[in-house]
């Protein structure tokens, strides 16, 4: 079919303008790409030359009154965030794909499927206000001086539970996270575990396996590479979440220690000061972080999609 | 024997884990949507609709200003993003159809649906409240669109190539040029699953503040003027919510249960289409 | 479909061509310490005269900002500019309103006025040398008061802020100690503590935590019903923030048009001033001619009949004398 196109559109000059149109139309994504690039490099360039863009993605400091700006605090909450928030999401988000392919009756696969894929499609500011007056409150009553009582008294990892547990934390900005992209990581594991074919799964039962020997021996194995690009997506769209932190994470630029200490994201510092930022060196600093942000969330994108279109040819539908 | 239970009770203790997921996943959804449910419809009045917002301590204030303003952003978002998107979905899908441009654009489309949106929020800063001088709605419904076309486009291009080849083949016998044919043959076939691929695109949109808080900024009053800084839902609910003052905080979860309801129906009803259109 | 399309693109059309010759809103934004009485002001004057004035709180840091690279039509700064600063942007600049910062803390049982506090223990406090309420630097100076053995949280802004200019000021003229190790300015690198944005995010996480302390503009904590502390100021009393307290602040203000009026009130002499208290000014882009009248007019009319709601509000009204001054620096900037 590939053959004829030319042949096809060659001969009506409305084809061709059609076909221009819509090319044109395709390219706009490269043009955001680079026009967003463009921006946020020329922009961010004063800040960069300024404390170098070594300097500038390692340095703590985040200092509006002697100007001096470094990326790493930012760096820091996001990624902590990020990693945590993976960490509370994958065990569940794995067992919810096998509930809904492996176990659940069959009227109940959908329903639960759209239930937690709607998850996915709660505005995050809504996680922020939810989390703000529903979630914190509970966290610093009842959660966090029990985390204090239990956990906080086993040496070394005693740090991580240290200081006043006020709910508006690491922590709770974490679970939040971690609710958020749950669907995105359990509806690719869905999808993954689907492509097992039935004939293989047929044959581990015929051999006397029990259900959860064929999801562990069986379903796992055939699809942990595409697992692992709905983990690696999740964490893309983890890196770059903001609404739903910049309520409970109560933004300080420091690196945090205990999981009850306020941090800051490069979302939340773009957020909160990005129209505030009184002198030019300031403002290029926040397009300094812009363009961290995009470069880190751009490459795990990037490498959770090589990953997933590996996984579908090495197990193709 | 001894092993024979191990495996049970192995295999038992995994089931129950992987029920007991599903179980937490549910609950978090139906404690957020309750919760939202709860204080949204009890702080629900009709002057939230009708005012517009009045200074903390006079009496009456509504959100009429932010729906209205919300809307117009959103349409606007709808009528630049929709076409670019279809259109260039049309290009992957169809002249462009395996070639490696057209790859690219797809993969690139892929991770651009899940770039951080408030970097969308700063680039269109620079590009069209800086040298304009001033935030204006344009700027947010810009913001809005660039977040759609990647999320449109990819769709549009699922939907078409899932219209059989033949079909096309079948047009271009009777003499049909490919670009009557895609209009006339191809967008027809696939045309439910676009429209939904559009209303979800709507409905992640419509959920976004990053992008709207350096673009459309917020506006007190009510105003229909593009031109200017525009009021929207979501900014409204961040200020809201973040103040300190009482009736703030339940207009904030009232216009929260209206938007997220909004969005579900959209959400809900795309899918049910969706799944009626391509039942197996 | 189509038709849908093209509906939707009249309806554009028609809005953007129905109000675009219709210029009748004036953008500004910048400080949250102001914005109770400036979107009271803003309120009724649009009652009065149809003339839409949409002030956004953003922080005085973004309202420099935004007034600087001209995206709004006046800015709001607790933080005067100093002249050569304001003559780099080609801004203007004037007094609208006094008012003062205090601190507010949330711990249960205390009402407002129980707690007194001086410069050093809040210094202690904001540095984070002391850590918690039952400190003997704060029982040393709160005999008789029962506080409790609990872990102290400090609440600062996470955004450029006046509040926070004025606040850090007062600690750094107060408090060597401070100055040396964070200084003053509309951010600053802060030692201890949670970030809230705006006035309104730090009234909002002082309410919610127990065991915190912040410091917001006065209406914020007045009507939160947040409780407020006694802070002896430098003539040695300890006085409470009301109306009075900071009017004795404002009377000792030399402001001078000369200077754009920049000056700061904190550490006020006078025996009964509130050692936390500053003016909030309005920044004008000197290009902006058209909207600069208007925005004069508003602040005219305010001058003239917004002294009860700022009072009600519990900001001091600028007094009769300032008001003219600013006035007369209007005409001489030919903005009336």
């Amino acid at each position: 079919m590939r053959s004829l196109l030319p042949i096809l559109t060659k001969k009506n000059p409305l084809d061709l303008l059609f076909s221009a149109i819509t090319a044109l139309a395709s390219m706009t994504v490269i043009v955001f790409i680079i026009g967003i690039l463009w921006v946020l490099a020329t922009r961010s360039w004063p800040a960069l030359q300024k404390f170098g863009i070594f300097d500038f993605v390692t340095s703590l400091s985040w200092d509006p009154v002697k100007e001096n700006f470094g990326a790493a605090t930012s760096i820091f909450g996001t990624v902590v965030t990020t990693v945590l928030s993976l960490v509370l999401a994958i065990p569940l988000a794995i067992g919810i794909a096998i509930f809904i392919t492996e176990i659940a009756p069959n009227f109940l696969k959908g329903p639960v499927g759209i239930a937690i894929e709607l998850l996915a499609a709660i505005p995050s500011i809504i996680y922020g206000m939810w989390g703000l007056f529903t979630l914190a409150p509970l966290m610093s009553k009842y959660v966090e001086p029990a985390l204090q009582s239990t956990l906080g008294k086993v040496p070394v990892i005693e740090v991580l539970f240290r200081g006043t547990p006020l709910g508006i934390d690491i922590l709770t900005a974490s679970v939040i996270l971690s609710i958020m992209i749950i669907p995105f990581t359990a509806s690719i594991a869905r999808d993954s575990f689907n492509l097992t074919p039935a004939v293989v799964k047929e044959s581990a039962y015929a051999l006397g396996a029990t259900q959860w020997e064929v999801v562990k021996d069986v379903v796992v194995p055939y699809s942990k590479l595409g697992v692992f690009g709905g983990i690696v997506l999740s964490l893309g769209r983890a890196l770059g979440e903001t609404m739903a932190v910049a309520f409970v994470l109560g933004n300080n630029h420091k690196i945090a220690t205990s999981l009850f200490d306020a941090a800051s994201t490069i979302t939340v510092t773009l957020a909160n000061e990005f129209t505030e930022a009184d002198k030019d060196i300031y403002l290029s600093s926040l397009f300094g972080l812009a363009l961290v942000l995009f470069a880190m969330s751009f490459a795990t994108l990037a490498i959770s999609k090589v990953i997933l279109m590996r996984a579908e040819k090495k197990y193709p539908r | 024997m001894n092993i024979e239970r191990k495996r049970k009770i192995s295999g038992l203790m995994a089931l129950t884990f992987s029920t007991l997921a599903a179980l937490i996943g549910l609950f978090w959804l139906v404690f957020i949507l309750g919760d939202v449910v709860m204080n949204g419809i009890g702080a629900l009045k009709l002057s939230l609709f009708f005012n517009d917002p009045v200074p903390p301590g006079v009496e009456g204030g509504g959100l009429r200003n932010a729906f209205v303003g919300q809307f117009l952003i959103t349409l606007l978002a709808t009528v630049i993003g929709v076409p670019i998107g279809v259109l260039g979905g049309t290009y992957l899908a169809e002249y462009g159809r395996g070639r490696t441009l057209s790859r690219i654009i797809s993969m690139l489309s892929d991770i651009m649906v899940s770039v951080p949106s408030i970097v969308i929020g700063t680039f269109v800063y620079a590009i069209l409240v800086k040298p304009v001088g001033h935030f204006n709605g344009w700027a947010g419904a810009v913001a809005l669109a660039i977040i759609m076309v990647p999320v449109v486009l990819r769709t549009t291009e699922n939907m078409l190539s899932l219209v059989p080849w033949t079909v096309r083949e079948a047009a271009f016998a009777l003499g049909a040029p490919y670009y009557k044919v895609i209009i006339q043959v191809v967008y027809r076939g696939a045309a439910t699953g676009i429209l939904t691929g559009i209303l979800l695109s709507i409905a992640r949109v419509t959920g976004e503040t990053a992008p709207l808080l350096f673009t459309s900024f917020n506006n007190a009053y009510f105003t229909v003027n593009m031109k200017e800084p525009i009021s929207s839902l979501t900014v409204s609910i961040f200020q809201y919510a973040m103040g300190p003052y009482d009736i703030w905080h339940a207009q904030a979860w009232a216009a929260a249960f209206v938007i997220t309801m909004f969005i579900l129906v959209l959400t809900i009803s795309g899918r049910l289409l969706l799944r009626w259109r391509y039942k197996q | 479909m189509r038709q849908m399309s093209i509906a939707a693109l009249a309806m554009v059309i028609f809005f953007s061509a129905s109000t675009s010759s219709a210029a009748d809103t004036l953008n500004g934004a910048g400080a949250s310490f102001p914005y109770p009485v400036y979107s009271a002001w803003a309120y009724d004057y649009n009652k009065t005269t149809g003339v839409k004035i949409n002030y956004q709180s953003i922080g005085s840091g973004g309202g420099i900002r935004q007034i600087a690279s001209r995206t709004v039509d006046f800015g709001a700064s607790d933080a005067p500019l100093k002249p050569e600063e304001l003559a780099k942007d080609s801004l203007i600049q004037f007094p609208a309103v006094i008012g003062g910062v205090v601190p507010v803390v949330n711990l249960e049982g205390l009402s407002s006025g129980t707690l007194k506090l001086d410069a050093a223990a809040l210094c202690a406090i904001f540095l984070g040398d002391i850590k918690s309420w039952d400190d003997g630097m704060i029982k040393g100076i709160n005999p008789g008061v029962s506080l409790p053995k609990k872990d102290i949280t400090v609440v600062h802004r996470s955004d450029g802020s006046g509040t926070t200019a004025i606040f850090t000021d007062y600690l750094s003229g107060a408090c060597k100690n401070w100055k040396d190790k964070v200084g003053a300015g509309t951010s600053v690198n802060w030692p201890v503590g949670i970030g809230g944005k705006g006035n309104e995010g730090v009234a909002n996480y002082v309410k919610r935590s127990s065991g915190s302390i912040g410091y917001v503009e006065f209406a914020y904590a007045k009507q939160n019903n947040l409780t407020t502390t006694k802070l002896k100021n430098p003539a040695g009393t300890f006085v409470d923030p009301t109306f009075e307290s900071f009017s004795a602040a404002a009377e000792s203000g030399a402001f001078d048009p000369k200077k754009d009026f920049y000056l700061w009130l904190t550490n006020a002499p006078g025996k009964n001033a509130w050692p936390i208290s500053g003016a909030t000014f309005i920044l004008l882009a000197k290009d902006k001619i058209a909207s600069n009248a208007t925005i004069t007019k508003f602040f005219d009319w305010a001058f003239a009949n917004g002294d009860a709601k700022a009072k009600e509000l519990v900001y001091v009204p600028l007094p009769p004398a300032l008001k003219a001054k600013v006035k007369a620096y209007w005409k001489e900037k030919g903005l009336i």
